[in-house]
């Protein structure tokens, strides 16, 4: 299947940040079976992201605050992606930034050793930039503007759900000339010690992922497929190929996969291997026939397909 | 490093709180160091897999002895798995300590509550190395007291507890001296911080642990400041045993 700057053997990536840059994941298996690999988050110069603890267990899920820890964009280009590039798959980077300039100048670099970028503008866990840029949507726009007119690729934009309205979000940056949405990133949470009296995530405030949100992200993804023609990544909480049939029914065209490489570091291999048979199983012919399936569905009663 | 369903063979309480676990899969043929660990997945239900240390290897037989500490739900639930149940393992992680390179006259093991195990398949190749062992153990209290009598069987025990029911009372920093050339310490990080300021100059490595995420290097969640241009280690997988020049304790 074909996305913007992607050509898919399936629907199936790890997320930013879940999966490094590939190389910890390689030993398990070979990563050309990924339908893509979106890179850990990179920065103009490098960062040592937030203090210790920089994760929590909650029910269904968990926190992180790893404050966008990178060797720098530049590095990125020569030490990690030519690791990626060894594999027949293709490589999405995320982008992240402090200011436009910053976005600007990572976007213009990288672009040029990538298939397409992600344009973090949701991450929860930096003090500067990041979220303010993807919870307002003037600077959104803006962001994304400027972003699309440098890179070489097309650019998928991350949409936080820290907002009220993400259809607003989605349809400022698909103006901006995005090519692509990706949603959700992390909710922002907390939690706190009893023991302690005190938030056991260093940098107190984290984001939420995992099973817990993926209601939430769902529903998002439901509501911005009505509101836009460009096509979606989906993500937040999937860890089964049922979940996965979800968001391709709430709207999205592919789907990333994140806390669950955690659980179980095979999660995207296991789930691509069984995607066929559950395709089958549902009655689809492919997965394009899935795709924002939960709009058009016209059965007045229900019709169970097991 | 693999993911295996490995069969519990025992399974016991030895003191407060704590437990013993013999685990039964090809993980423990694939150990190489003392001081590696083992990322366990309790349940399905929990998000997060709880990093535990190995306190002893058979290679030969395929067997591993765990000791852990209850600290929450997650260790709570794994304390009620019985002989003959499977656990999701991913191991051996890490890298521990570097016993090809260790040339000691005379080695110097620490170790704090929960630290102590790893230090206990060490005390054992030490031994087999014919390194003379000197062993200081500190618990809380007697109650939290395990393997002291194990210990012996490799070299002379120190044994210390915050409140004095067991051996010398207080802290393990009290009971370092002797001519030792090498030490290796395991246990919370400022008893870590306390013991390398305390034996500053002396060859030593650190034992290391955090909240991991992933527990194969990807995640960045376990990271420790390092005194060089990288400025970081990856707990899970540049350690958790380090040189004690190697990273800066906070």
């Amino acid at each position: 299947m074909m996305l913007p700057g992607l050509e898919l053997k399936n629907p199936i990536m790890p997320a930013s940040g879940c999966f490094g840059f590939g190389k910890e994941f390689a030993p398990f298996y070979d990563l050309s079976e990924l339908g893509a690999v979106i890179m850990k988050a990179a920065t103009g110069e490098q960062r040592f992201g937030n203090g210790t603890p920089r994760v929590a267990e909650s029910a269904s899920g968990m926190l992180n605050a790893i404050g966008l820890q990178n060797p720098g964009v530049d590095a990125i280009i020569e030490h990690e992606i030519p690791f990626l590039r060894e594999y027949d798959v293709p490589v999405i980077a995320n982008v992240a930034g402090s200011t436009v300039e910053e976005y600007v100048e990572v976007a213009r670099k990288i672009s040029r050793f990538v298939d397409a970028l992600e344009l973090n503008i949701s991450c929860p866990n930096v003090k500067e930039g990041g979220v303010q840029f993807g919870t307002d949507p003037a600077l959104a726009k803006h962001v994304t503007e400027a972003v699309v007119q440098v890179s070489q690729v097309p650019v998928y934009v991350k949409l936080s759900p820290n907002v009220t309205d993400i259809v607003q979000l989605a349809k400022a940056v698909e103006e901006a000339g995005a090519s692509g949405l990706s949603m959700i990133n992390t909710l922002t949470g907390m939690r706190i010690d009893p023991k302690t009296r005190k938030p056991i995530i260093a940098n107190q405030v984290g984001g939420l992922s995992g099973a817990a949100i993926k209601p939430v992200a769902v529903r998002m993804v439901y509501q911005v497929y009505e509101a836009v023609d460009i096509p979606i990544i989906g993500m937040g909480g999937i860890e089964t190929v049922d979940d996965v049939i979800e968001f391709l029914l709430a709207g999205a065209s592919a789907v990333a996969i994140g806390s669950a490489n955690f659980k179980n570091p095979l999660v995207c291999k296991e789930i691509i291997e069984e995607l066929p048979q559950a395709l089958r199983s549902y009655g689809f012919t492919s997965v394009e026939d899935v795709i924002g399936g939960a709009h058009r569905e016209t059965a007045t009663t229900g019709v169970l397909r097991t | 490093m693999k993911r295996e369903w490995m069969t519990i063979i025992e399974h016991e309480p030895i003191a407060r709180n704590t437990f013993r676990l013999v685990l039964q899969g090809t993980i423990a043929n694939d150990v190489r160091e003392p001081g590696q660990f083992v990322h366990i997945q309790v349940s399905n239900d929990f998000y997060l897999r709880r990093p535990v240390s190995i306190a002893e290897v058979d290679r030969e037989e395929g067997k591993m002895t765990l000791l852990y500490k209850l600290m929450g739900k997650g260790t709570e639930e794994l304390s009620n798995k019985h002989v003959g149940d499977t656990i999701d393992v991913l191991g051996p992680a890490g890298s521990g300590f570097p016993l090809d390179e260790i040339d000691s006259n005379h080695a110097l093991l620490i170790g704090g509550g929960i630290g102590v195990p790893p230090l206990y398949q060490l005390a054992k190749q030490l031994h087999e190395k014919g390194v003379p062992v000197t062993s200081v153990l500190g618990f809380q209290s007697k109650e939290e007291a395990f393997f002291t009598k194990e210990f012996e069987e490799y070299g002379d025990v120190r044994v210390v507890t915050n409140d004095g029911t067991l051996g010398h009372r207080g802290l393990v920093t009290d009971v370092l001296e002797g001519s030792f050339d090498t030490y290796f310490a395991c246990g919370p990080t400022a008893m870590l911080r306390a013991v390398s300021e305390k034996l500053d100059g002396m060859q030593g490595y650190l034992s290391m642990e955090e909240r991991m995420g992933c527990g194969i290097g990807a995640c960045l969640a376990c990271v420790v400041p390092a005194n060089d241009e990288k400025g970081y280690r990856r707990i899970c997988c540049d350690g958790p045993v380090f040189d004690a020049k190697e990273v800066v304790l906070s």
